[in-house]
């Protein structure tokens, strides 16, 4: 499969994907400082509190990371971001991931192929290193979703 | 305007004092004619995000690391990614950047390579720009590209590969990671991902300095005689010694190279970049704890 292949992942994700891979290296790099402009503030409920957001260690810069999943029978996810603004490349990185995945059944995103932040041809502009971050946002993503869904689940067997 | 000195009392009383200048000095000498400013990150977007009027961008990955070979670019690359900025032999380059300027002493060091004669750092790099509210643009400015000689790459008196480094065991060494690294606790810096080097610990001999002891909270460096009660007093060295530096990958050791050479005057500072991630990966090379 070509690295930029993107049936297997969610829509809005495989439409970036392909964003990406449609413009040259120079222009992929403005595609994600836009990403990283429009990556939403976390709401008011995670003002001053990053202690209560995860940190993502893979990242070279300050980034915490939210999860919450819905008790809708999908289960929703929201994903919330807080990174600061002279980071731009990893703001970047989430906001591929916020725009790719919030909103976003749970086992839609569990579901989501740990390779994905290699399918927006950001290696060689980016470098490897780089981007590990958007790999450990996505590993940590995916681990919260799951421990979320779990405590869920353990709440509504309870119930019932 | 090659080899101005600055001429603040700080700055005046470094060995090379016309290696760094102030915020206030490039404010007043941003249309300098014979001078390109250089932005080189950590974070590739930065400079797009706005940057000092008149600056261009230089991507240390990119622009000066060979894109097959963990090396440095040749003569001819190295020619056009100066010539296409406007830069030749004789221009005066000013390299500024984001994490206490890591990166633009590292591509000070990688031009030192080249012989570039007259490069020098912003002291307090882009942080203090900004923090100082002095402006900042997006406009990416024109360049007329100009020749830039092509020039053998000169290895032998500031860099140091792992041959050179374990023919050097027993002689000064300086370690400018964290003490969580040097110790071998970490294997990376604190919040930094894990560069994936086998064993940790320091090479045998080394001091461990860490770099930021070198600056102020602000980004600047310290004064002399601050510098001075560091590496002179508290660790002994004198600046005869043949003194190697290193880190991680470079960078943060293209501080304090820069620290030693050009502020303090040391004559024969070499920087290895092959670092941690090479040393700690080697088979065999010795490594103490």
């Amino acid at each position: 499969m070509p690295p930029h292949e993107s049936n297997d992942l969610p829509p809005n994700l495989a439409e970036l994907a392909e964003d990406f891979h449609a413009v040259t290296q120079q222009e992929r790099l403005q595609l994600l400082l836009e990403l990283s402009r429009e990556l939403p503030k976390p709401p008011e409920r995670y003002a001053g509190k990053l202690d209560s957001m995860e940190r993502v260690d893979e990242c070279q810069s300050p980034l915490f990371l939210a999860v919450e999943v819905g008790q809708d029978a999908e289960r929703t996810v929201n994903l919330f971001f807080e990174a600061p603004p002279e980071a731009p490349t990893t703001r970047g990185f989430a906001g591929i991931l916020h725009e790719g995945l919030d909103g976003l059944p749970a086992q839609e995103v569990l579901d989501v192929p740990d390779d994905a932040p290699y399918r927006f041809g950001l290696s060689e502009a980016v470098s490897p290193l780089r981007m590990r971050g958007m790999v450990g946002m996505l590993a940590r993503i995916k681990r919260q979703v799951r421990l979320r869904v779990q405590s869920l689940d353990l709440g509504a067997g309870q119930e019932s | 305007m090659t080899q101005q000195t600055e001429q603040t009392e700080k700055i005046a009383a470094y060995a090379h004092p016309e290696r760094l200048v102030t915020t206030e000095w490039l404010a007043e000498h941003l249309e300098d004619d014979n001078l390109v400013v250089l932005e080189c990150n950590e974070d590739v977007l930065l400079y797009d995000t706005g940057h000092i009027p008149g600056g261009l961008k230089l991507d240390w990955h990119t622009d000066l690391n060979d894109p097959l070979t963990r090396d440095y670019i040749d003569g001819e690359r190295f020619a056009q990614v100066m010539g296409e900025r406007g830069i030749d032999r004789g221009t005066t380059v000013l390299l500024y950047g984001d994490k206490s300027n890591w990166w633009a002493a590292y591509a000070l060091w990688v031009m030192t390579l080249f012989g570039h004669e007259d490069v020098r750092l912003l002291d307090g790099g882009r942080a203090k720009w900004v923090a100082e509210g002095r402006e900042l643009t997006t406009e990416v400015p024109q360049v007329t590209p100009v020749d830039y000689p092509v020039l053998e790459r000169d290895d032998s008196q500031v860099r140091a590969f792992k041959d050179d480094v374990l023919a050097h065991l027993g002689q000064p060494m300086v370690d400018v990671r964290s003490p969580g690294e040097f110790s071998g606790d970490l294997l990376h810096m604190p919040d930094y991902p894990q560069e994936g080097a086998m064993r940790g610990g320091h090479i045998p001999g080394a001091r461990s300095v860490p770099w930021g002891r070198a600056a102020n909270e602000d980004g600047t460096f310290k004064s002399r005689a601050e510098l001075e009660a560091i590496y002179l007093q508290e660790q002994g060295l004198s600046a005869d010694d043949d003194v190697v530096a290193y880190c991680r990958i470079g960078e943060r050791s293209s501080h304090t190279w820069f620290v030693l050479t050009h502020l303090l005057g040391f004559e024969k500072v070499r920087n290895y970049d092959g670092s941690w991630t090479e040393w700690g990966n080697a088979v065999g090379t010795p490594v103490e704890r």
